[in-house]
């Protein structure tokens, strides 16, 4: 092949320079970051998008660099999104499930950051089912972590792709209005989004049963509803979150078909919100309990194939841009 | 009895059961203080007396704990006996009440009477065991109160576990009000406060952490207050254990108006820190009940000064590291707090929340008279279970330096004003600062 061929891939040498050192080592929280620095990463992955539609998908930013995956909690999307992206970026890509794996017999957190730390990784991805997990592993090791989601508080990588997709649709995020719906009380992807879309313009909605809803949420600088209908008129984005089975034994909600009926989202219940909306889930869906397949499916509506589609080009910003920060000390 | 008297003059003595607070000095025989003089100069004392000069700091009795948590039996790492009256005596906590949720648990008069030996032998202060209020803590059906009683425990409690089940309750207040046994108890709704690692708000919403309303501390207090309303006649008096929540205060006065036999405890940490004290999932923060609001602290110092509160405990659990460092959902609740519990105490004082009559009262007169012991005043033929302390020392409160064999303090890092230089146990100097002298 030549490198004059018009049909070979464009040059990626630039994305080597639009990848801004990340402000923080760590990304733990979407608060870490400030609308500009979001916008600036949405940018990044817009490049990554268009490489990773390429053949040739693979750029060599994070060459040498070592990238452990350590899942405690089971996860197919974002684990495999953090493995393809690490590859893609050129890194070393080690994926870890302590629950199947022997390292982790009577070990504690910590004492698994320390061993993980021993092997000299550059960037640590870490799920866990506790609230704060992520924070207490950063305080252990020396590498950049990047926190895929923390019980119930925080799943940021998520919230940012939910963002790059939305502004890919729709051109922006300010003054977009976007409808949160199901189990927030329980939903880091709640959290993050609340959090990064009230914090780059869009005005947000959160809606459920009472019960669902965490205390004072209203001061989240959200509109709370807990009718389905109400809530998601005029909106321009309805977000679906993933009803947890076995939250249903604690006597939040009575069945399955009731939640449905009341919450679950159909074409009939839909036809409140704008006209162009989009539907969104962070997956994975149940359908028939939060979402009716014949909306999931409806790609003129449905976003959530793009939805998995940028999430890796946003992880290799993510990335890419901590690893510019590790090039710099 | 072979000691020589001992006198401690130029002191500011205060005592909180005469509500004196001036210049004295105090004259020590044996075990016992002999003399008491309201002014500048030294009592008449024999020739062969040694003297403390108190140099102005100020003397009052050692502070009464009613909530301590050690690990003996059962679990010795975390602290024993020994390493909680080390602390206690550094901290100038000369009778400390432990809590029976041991192991084996303290439901049985032979374990009454082996932690009363252990400490009798250590010689560092005095310690009384509370007996549980049900067998193996249980809930269930009455530990042997009578028998614990006359072996020498404190009061019944079940520690941290709340007595769910109101007949249970209501016949041990009754059984134990019988026998002139007062009996503790947390309020603590379980349901409410399942699974609960904070004070549920919306700061801890935001953390994503599942937090206890207060209601889970009301309504469980006012079931207490009216079992205890039903069975008063009993003799029985209640203990209220921590009250953490500001939506407790009106049911407490309530009950106080209408004279039902009842005192209320807060700890330390909660006339100290709120809910944002856990910042970044910080686990030494953890408590049960857990911290809550800004408001909450702010009342519960109010009630402690009006003595609407009663008591102030330490709430001393030690946790070792290893059931610290843990995500904030799984790390073991508590902190330790013999060694920081008067410097907390006189910060508030400094803060001008309350005379110190009244903030040392609550934590020596006021536990002493819940044990119905003549500890906790300056008096003559009061045990002399003394402490001299400088007010104005600053202190910075380093964990590690702390004798405690956990080093799990909430105050870790923490700027306090006030520094015990000297700690008397029945009539033994059982600590002296190395910053006296």
């Amino acid at each position: 092949m030549s490198s004059g061929n018009p049909l070979d891939p464009p040059d990626f040498d630039d994305l080597r320079h639009l990848a801004q050192p990340f402000p923080r080592r760590h990304l733990l929280s979407v608060l870490d970051l400030d609308p500009l620095q979001v916008a600036a990463l949405l940018d990044l992955a817009d490049r990554f998008v268009v490489l990773n539609r390429q053949a040739k998908k693979k750029v060599d930013l994070l060459k040498g660099r070592t990238l452990i995956n350590i899942f405690f909690e089971a996860s197919t999307r974002t684990q495999s999104s953090f493995e393809l992206a690490g590859k893609r970026l050129g890194a070393d890509v080690v994926n870890m499930s302590p629950r199947t794996s022997s390292i982790t017999k009577g070990e504690t957190l910590v004492d698994t950051a320390v061993t993980l730390n021993a092997m000299q990784p550059d960037i640590l991805v870490i799920r866990h089912a506790a609230s704060g997990a992520a924070s207490l592993l950063s305080q252990k090791v020396g590498c950049s972590v990047v926190n895929a989601g923390d019980g119930a508080h925080e799943h940021p990588s998520q919230a940012l792709l939910d963002a790059l997709s939305l502004r890919r649709a729709f051109g922006r995020l300010d003054g977009l209005t976007v409808a949160i719906c199901g189990d927030i009380l329980h939903s880091r992807v709640a959290r993050s989004n609340v959090a990064l879309l009230t914090m780059m313009g869009a005005r947000v909605r959160v809606v459920g049963p009472p019960t669902l809803m965490p205390a004072q949420v209203a001061r989240w600088g959200v509109e709370v509803s807990h009718d389905l209908r109400e809530g998601i008129a005029g909106a321009d984005v309805v977000m679906m979150l993933r009803l947890q089975f076995e939250r249903m034994q604690g006597a939040l909600a009575p069945s399955l078909r009731e939640y449905f009926r009341l919450y679950g989202l159909d074409r009939e219940k839909l036809a409140a919100a704008a006209p162009h909306v989009r539907v969104m889930h962070p997956g994975p869906m149940n359908r028939g309990v939060e979402i009716d397949s014949d909306v999931a499916d409806d790609l003129e509506v449905s976003l959530i194939q793009d939805q998995v589609e940028m999430g890796v080009a946003m992880r290799m910003a993510i990335l890419a841009s901590l690893a510019a920060r590790l090039d710099n000390r | 009895m072979s000691r020589a008297p001992l006198v401690i003059e130029h002191a500011r003595l205060v005592d909180p059961e005469s509500g004196y607070d001036g210049p004295g000095a105090i004259l020590i025989v044996g075990d016992e203080i002999a003399d008491v003089v309201h002014q500048a100069q030294a009592p008449g004392a024999p020739t062969e007396a040694r003297t403390i000069d108190a140099d102005g700091n100020m003397v009052c009795p050692g502070l009464v704990d009613l909530r301590v948590k050690t690990g003996e039996p059962g679990a010795e790492p975390k602290e024993t006996l020994k390493s909680a009256l080390r602390a206690a005596a550094a901290g100038g906590v000369t009778t400390l009440v432990v809590m029976p949720d041991t192991d084996p648990p303290v439901d049985d008069p032979a374990v009454v009477d082996f932690i009363l030996r252990r400490a009798r032998d250590i010689g560092l202060g005095r310690v009384i065991p509370a007996g549980a209020a049900t067998k193996g803590l249980q809930g269930k059906a009455l530990a042997e109160i009578g028998l614990m009683h006359d072996a020498g425990c404190a009061f019944v409690c079940d520690a941290d576990r709340p007595i769910v089940d109101s007949r249970v309750m209501r016949r041990v207040m009754a059984y134990a009000g019988g026998l002139g046994v007062m009996v503790a108890h947390r309020p603590s709704d379980p349901w409410l406060s399942d699974g609960a690692a904070a004070h549920e708000s919306e700061f801890a919403g935001r953390l994503g952490l599942a937090g206890a309303p207060a209601a889970a501390e009301t309504i469980m207090l006012e079931r207490d207050l009216a079992l205890l309303d039903l069975v008063k006649d009993s003799g029985a008096r209640l203990l209220a254990d921590q009250i953490s929540a500001e939506a407790s205060l009106p049911s407490l006065a309530r009950a106080k108006d209408r004279n039902l036999p009842l005192l209320a405890t807060v700890s330390i940490n909660h006339l100290t820190f709120n809910e944002f004290d856990i910042g970044d999932y910080r686990t030494f923060w953890k408590l049960t009940p857990p911290l809550r609001g800004e408001s909450d602290r702010a009342a519960l110092v109010e009630a402690l000064a009006t003595g609407l509160i009663d008591i102030i405990v330490s709430a001393h659990a030690p946790a070792p590291a290893e059931d610290k460092r843990l995500p904030f959902q799984e790390a073991t609740p508590g902190s330790i707090g013999l060694e920081t519990l008067l410097s907390a105490l006189l910060t508030l004082y400094h803060e001008g929340h309350a005379p110190l009559t009244r903030l040392i009262g609550a934590a020596s007169l006021a536990p002493a008279r819940a044990l119905g012991k003549p500890f906790g005043r300056l008096a003559r033929g009061a045990p002399a279970d003394l402490i001299v302390v400088d007010l104005d020392a600053p202190r910075i409160i380093d964990a590690q330096a702390l004798a405690s064999k956990s080093k799990n303090s909430a105050f870790d890092g923490r700027r306090l004003q006030g520094q015990v230089l000297t700690t008397l146990a029945e009539g033994e100097i059982i600590y002296e600062s190395e910053c006296r002298g």
